[in-house]
């Protein structure tokens, strides 16, 4: 018996390594593919550089990486605002019915396939920008409007357990000390609840940054710099969606390559959000 | 000083932003619903269900990416589920925090945020071709059960732990051994909140399209074996609208795209509700 018990927990063990095994071998590999062009073509050049003509043998990825960037920072422009007040909503001002409507919602939002938003933003939202405001259309401001949406369950659910982790006392003795109610929730509570706030946008942003076909859909995926919101942008993630059916060789390498960088940028946002809810928990 | 009158005025001003914020989100979600509803309804005939798509998917139904989808996400669930829930088992009754147990947390919550075009990437360098497996449902049922991995774990983590101590103690105290204790208390009272988890990846699974494209392909042929091939719904949905195939094909597979959504997160809720009201 003693042993046969040994023996389980050995295997438990093993397969409890598998999740860190499996992001091991993700690294492995794409390093392992991607790594070898950035050497080639050199990292400066590499991250640095405006020019994305695969066949002709040129891989800069700047444009993309300033992509990515524009896109989240819309995101998060209208996705942090209206994802406080959905958490502040739901953990201090629930009238019951409407909590009960919003808060399948906010689950119905995280269930939705990315292809569904991006199909809405590309029929009802990229004619919209196109005849009301100009340009393409297919542009940052459409897709951040729709990457705003897609990181609002991230948001909210995170923000509200932390707003709901908070010790009683201190909306009570805001409230005691005469406050308002939005007083305690402003001055007291968002601050004291900070460091979860702060570790849910930057999930946000994780989340906003990765995602792929919502983006091809709607960005428009022109390989330039953008200069306004109404230009068309690529990504990094919808640099390797669009090309990865076709590319081969050196091609192939460099879309790798993008997913290196890609994975570090969301390795660095994943471990300070991590830190940061760490130190919340302690 | 804040008068009282400007303190309760802002007050208000905050109230009615808030309420706006929550209407806003709400009206957006409905929106989105109601446009891809209101057209794809009209055409989910029981035709649409029952053919497969013929001529790139401009006629016929949508049969095979049915089947291509459930397949795939049976192989993802089939890998990740005993997985996930042993990992939970092993974080929650074998190890307290220690260094390895945080280290396999870290793991896994580094896990959650890896973008789905990465496990593509990932999928497709390392099962398709260094173990060879092709595009085929084996390498996009393995790349999708990396990705929920996370979730199977947390959600199973969180269903032990509602177990209350007690019923380990009267376990050991029969004289049962820790493994007993798992198989014969543990598991039998955490079964619904596992369930949960796991109905929630399978949703994941359906929806999923950037990893999938990569792993599993595209080809509209019915599968025959672990190793063919398959396009699911997502996939089909998005090159049907993407390249502009047919906008009433497009539609038709959204909708019944959303309804399946809709039905197994209603299953999952329906569930948990259940759960939670027999436990409290």
């Amino acid at each position: 018996m003693e042993a046969k018990d040994k023996i389980i927990e050995r295997i438990l063990l093993l397969i409890a390594f598998s999740s860190i095994s499996i992001l091991g071998l993700i690294a492995l590999f794409i390093f392992g593919e991607g790594l070898p062009l950035i050497w080639k073509v050199g990292p400066r050049a590499f991250i640095l550089g405006e020019r994305w003509v695969p066949s002709q043998g040129s891989f800069g990825i700047l444009p993309m990486i300033v992509g990515s960037f524009w896109v989240t920072f819309g995101a998060i422009l209208l996705g942090v605002p209206l994802g406080l007040a959905c958490a502040i909503f739901l953990s201090e001002w629930t009238p019951p019915l409407i909590a009960m409507v919003l808060r399948p919602t906010i689950q119905l939002l995280a269930a939705i396939p990315s292809v569904i938003y991006g199909f809405w933003g590309l029929i009802i939202l990229v004619p919209l920008v196109r005849n009301y405001l100009g340009g393409p259309g297919l542009s940052i401001l459409s897709g951040s409007v729709i990457l705003g949406f897609m990181i609002l369950p991230t948001i909210i659910s995170i923000s509200e357990d932390s707003l709901r982790a908070l010790p009683p006392y201190y909306k009570s003795g805001a409230l005691a000390l005469g406050a308002t109610h939005w007083q305690a929730i402003w001055r007291v509570m968002v601050p004291a609840a900070r460091s979860g706030i702060v570790a849910s946008i930057i999930l946000g942003m994780g989340r906003a940054i990765g995602e792929t076909m919502a983006m091809i859909m709607i960005l428009g995926n022109a390989v330039k710099m953008p200069t306004s919101f109404l230009d068309s942008a690529r990504t990094l993630t919808t640099n390797i969606g669009i090309e990865m059916g076709y590319a081969s060789g050196d091609h192939r390498q460099a879309l790798f390559a993008t997913g290196v960088i890609l994975f570090l940028i969301i390795m660095i946002l994943n471990s300070s959000a991590i830190a940061l809810s760490r130190r919340r928990r302690s | 000083m804040i008068s009282n009158r400007t303190r309760y005025l802002t007050q208000n001003v905050a109230k009615v932003l808030i309420w706006t914020a929550a209407l806003l989100t709400i009206g957006v979600m409905m929106l989105i619903l109601f446009q891809v509803l209101a057209e794809g309804l009209p055409v989910l005939h029981p035709r649409f269900f029952l053919d497969s798509p013929k001529n790139m998917g401009r006629e016929g139904g949508i049969l095979s990416t049915i089947v291509g989808t459930f397949a795939l996400t049976l192989v993802a669930i089939v890998f990740a589920a005993p997985l996930g829930v042993g990992t939970a088992i092993f974080l929650r009754e074998y190890t307290r925090e220690t260094r390895i147990s945080r280290i396999i947390r870290f793991g896994t919550d580094c896990l959650a945020g890896v973008p789905s075009i990465i496990f593509g990437l990932f999928g497709f360098v390392f099962f398709v071709i260094f173990l060879n497996m092709g595009w085929s449902i084996l390498s996009g049922g393995l790349t999708l059960a990396a990705m929920i991995l996370p979730t199977i774990i947390s959600t199973a983590e969180e269903a032990i732990k509602t177990i209350p101590y007690t019923y380990r103690e009267v376990s050991f105290s029969l004289g049962g051994t820790r493994w007993q204790t798992v198989t014969r208390t543990i598991l039998p009272s955490a079964i619904p909140g596992i369930f949960t988890g796991i109905i929630l990846s399978v949703g994941r699974s359906i929806g999923e399209t950037a990893a999938v494209i990569l792993t599993a392909g595209s080809s509209l042929v019915m599968p025959t074996s672990l190793f063919s091939p398959i396009r699911t719904m997502s996939v089909h949905f998005y090159i049907l609208a993407r390249e502009g195939i047919s906008m009433e094909m497009a539609y038709g597979t959204g909708a019944a795209l959303i309804l399946l959504v809709l039905i197994v997160n209603t299953a999952a809720n329906w569930l948990l509700n259940r759960y939670i009201r027999h436990r409290v």
